[in-house]
């Protein structure tokens, strides 16, 4: 049976008189891998960021494990469970590639002032397991030996790992990521795929996924999702997709269209 | 020459270290005796008020440069901490506390105002927050001056209390008072050392933990750092807090050693003057800032005050004091921006151009 981890119904995000999402219902099922795509300015990273805490809902209720969470701050989000990555890098530069993990295990860590000043063992021993911990997710994207490295120093490839990894580290349910694959080459790219596919089958996760490239979206997609002006105008498997006429208008226009159609 | 005497430091059994420092620290007192008797310039006043201003730019260290949240009103807690002393031990007031039990007071008390400021204006970024706490510092004082019945406004108190040393004196059947200690700089000396070496130690320890690498985090980028779990206001709260208790406490140590407090001494000046001293020192850097808050303060009660009249006694070398500092921080925003004694990091940085690519991922996604 699967279950739903998140649920949309009827969501609506305002900037003015612009409707960025406009009455939105979207269901995403327990471990499955879930794209959003559409032209620019179509909603997607606006969507991403009501689900995330970034903006709150204007309208609409928004659950995830059947609890209400628009409108919750960021941090409280990754707490129970959600976690992102960034179109931009939004790495924390000044810090080693280690410690923009350990950032990501922040909230599930237990020291505050007093223990950070004295340090008794049990501060000592979390702060070692958390480490180890760390160490393991930078292995697991491929980052050991990198873990003293500047985050700002590190090549593009390895920041956008770092930030997965620095997601991961969260213990997220529902990982986010916006537009992993942006500025990568085809190999890059392709390893990219082969990595989202084996953190859904290893470790179990949901990824909602913002993508471009297309033959990222096609080939790991349980479900595709396409927004314009803020509305879902499709929604399915990927081939049903990639012939269904509205969305081919959308990015391609109606001429196209009708080009495609009579040749 | 250098490189060796560090060498052969390092070799140094820790214990060893510790006790060589422990019998530096107790002579060095009276080695500045000799200085002083030779050269007629009061050189341990001097050092101890430059401890002082090390204890407080520590804490301004924790809100500056770990948390990056730039504070112009920080002398305000130095007040508070100051003024908390007064009220607890100006002789007026009956309350006359020990001044063991005072000096947490004041440390509690400032880190309470800490939180009572950075509460509505922590959701601030940047410049606002500037201008709030700029304008925090400028109403301690004012509110300092114009709470007669506390404070006796701007005639200041006098006498505070000092440390009682009663107790000692019972216990080994000494003459009443004999341990007595007054203005004499050699007692505060070893006084403020012990408060240095409290606040050094905290510094030290919240730099490498959970709470610092927060801070951290969000003087990288709030916004990341709140989508990675991180509560940016409490965070934020906690280094205003633990800075306003470093200033706190250097406030009643300071209260205590003059004897006297008036609004005056927490001018908006001191302030900028601490913020001088991270900046010159390195952001950030906790042992910079030790160096460099004595440096920088010695050099200004020393050298500025003391020396440079003496050579030029018509020039009104006090009055151009702060240029002296401005051409310092031109100097250094120029030459060593990341300040003179910047944070060694444990991180390494390498050529994003010519970086081997690791191939974990690669190999696993072939298979």
């Amino acid at each position: 049976m699967t279950q739903i981890l998140l649920e949309a119904t009827g969501v609506s995000r305002r900037f003015g008189g612009l409707v960025a999402v406009d009455k939105l219902d979207y269901t995403l099922e327990n471990n499955t891998i879930a794209s959003i795509i559409g032209p620019n300015g179509a909603g997607k990273t606006t969507f991403f960021n009501v689900i995330t805490g970034f903006y709150k809902p204007s309208s609409g209720t928004l659950l995830f494990e059947g609890r209400e969470i628009g409108g919750m701050r960021p941090n409280r989000l990754t707490q129970i469970g959600l976690a992102r990555t960034f179109q931009t890098i939004r790495l924390f530069g000044n810090l080693t590639a280690l410690e923009n993990v350990l950032i990501g295990m922040h909230h599930r860590l237990k020291a505050g002032w007093f223990g950070s000043i004295l340090k008794p063992q049990w501060v000592l021993d979390e702060e070692q397991q958390a480490q180890k911990e760390a160490m393991e997710l930078l292995k697991y994207v491929g980052l050991d030996s990198y873990e003293e490295v500047f985050a700002q120093s590190l090549p593009y490839g390895m920041q956008r790992r770092l930030e997965i990894a620095r997601a991961l580290a969260t213990h997220p349910k529902l990982l986010l990521l916006d537009e992993p694959t942006a500025g990568m080459n085809p190999n890059e790219t392709r390893d990219m795929i082969g990595f989202i596919r084996r953190l859904r089958d290893d470790r179990g996760l949901t990824i909602l996924l913002i993508e471009h490239d297309m033959q990222v979206v096609m080939n790991i997609s349980d479900k595709v999702t396409v927004l314009d002006y803020g509305q879902k105008i499709a929604e399915g498997l990927p081939i049903e997709i990639q012939r269904n006429e509205r969305v081919i208008e959308a990015y391609l226009g109606k001429r196209a269209l009708e080009f495609l159609k009579n040749g | 020459m250098q490189t060796r005497l560090a060498e052969s430091w390092s070799r140094l059994p820790r214990t060893i270290q510790i006790i060589l420092v422990i019998a530096l620290v107790i002579l060095l007192p009276f080695a500045i005796d000799i200085i002083e008797r030779a050269t007629n310039f009061g050189l341990l006043t001097q050092i101890n008020r430059a401890l002082i201003y090390v204890v407080l730019a520590l804490g301004l260290n924790i809100v500056v440069g770990f948390a990056g949240l730039l504070d112009l009103g920080y002398a305000a807690f130095f007040a508070i901490g100051a003024y908390t002393f007064g009220v607890l031990t100006w002789p007026s007031h009956d309350i006359e506390a020990s001044f063991f039990i005072a000096v947490w007071i004041c440390a509690a008390v400032a880190a309470f105002f800490g939180i009572l400021v950075g509460a509505p204006t922590l959701r601030l970024r940047g410049d606002y927050l500037a201008i709030v706490t700029l304008a925090f510092g400028e109403i301690i004082p004012t509110l300092v001056r114009n709470l007669k019945d506390l404070t006796n406004g701007s005639q200041g108190m006098t006498p505070l209390g000092r440390p009682n040393f009663g107790f000692f004196e019972n216990t080994f059947a000494l003459e009443p008072g004999s341990l007595s200690v007054g203005v004499d700089p050699h007692f505060w000396f070893y006084v403020i050392v012990i408060t240095a070496v409290i606040v050094l130690f905290a510094s030290r320890r919240l730099d490498n933990s959970r709470l610092g690498r927060a801070w951290k985090a969000i003087r990288e980028d709030e916004t990341a750092a709140d989508f990675m779990g991180v509560d940016p206001i409490r965070t934020k709260l906690l280094a205003f807090a633990i800075g306003a208790s470093f200033s706190g406490l250097a406030g009643a140590v300071f209260a205590s050693m003059l004897g006297a407090i008036f609004p005056e001494l927490f001018r908006f000046q001191v302030s900028i003057f601490l913020l001088i001293i991270v900046i010159l020192s390195g952001i950030g850097s906790v042992y910079g800032v030790l160096l460099g808050g004595l440096i920088i303060s010695t050099f200004d009660g020393v050298f500025l005050a003391q020396i440079l009249p003496g050579i030029f006694p018509k020039i009104d070398i006090q009055s151009l004091r702060w240029v002296f500092f401005g051409i310092g921080l031109i100097f250094i925003m120029i030459f060593r921006p990341q300040g003179l004694f910047p944070r060694k990091s444990k991180g390494r940085r390498i050529d994003p151009d010519t970086a081997e690519e690791v191939g974990v991922m690669q190999s696993e996604v072939a298979k």
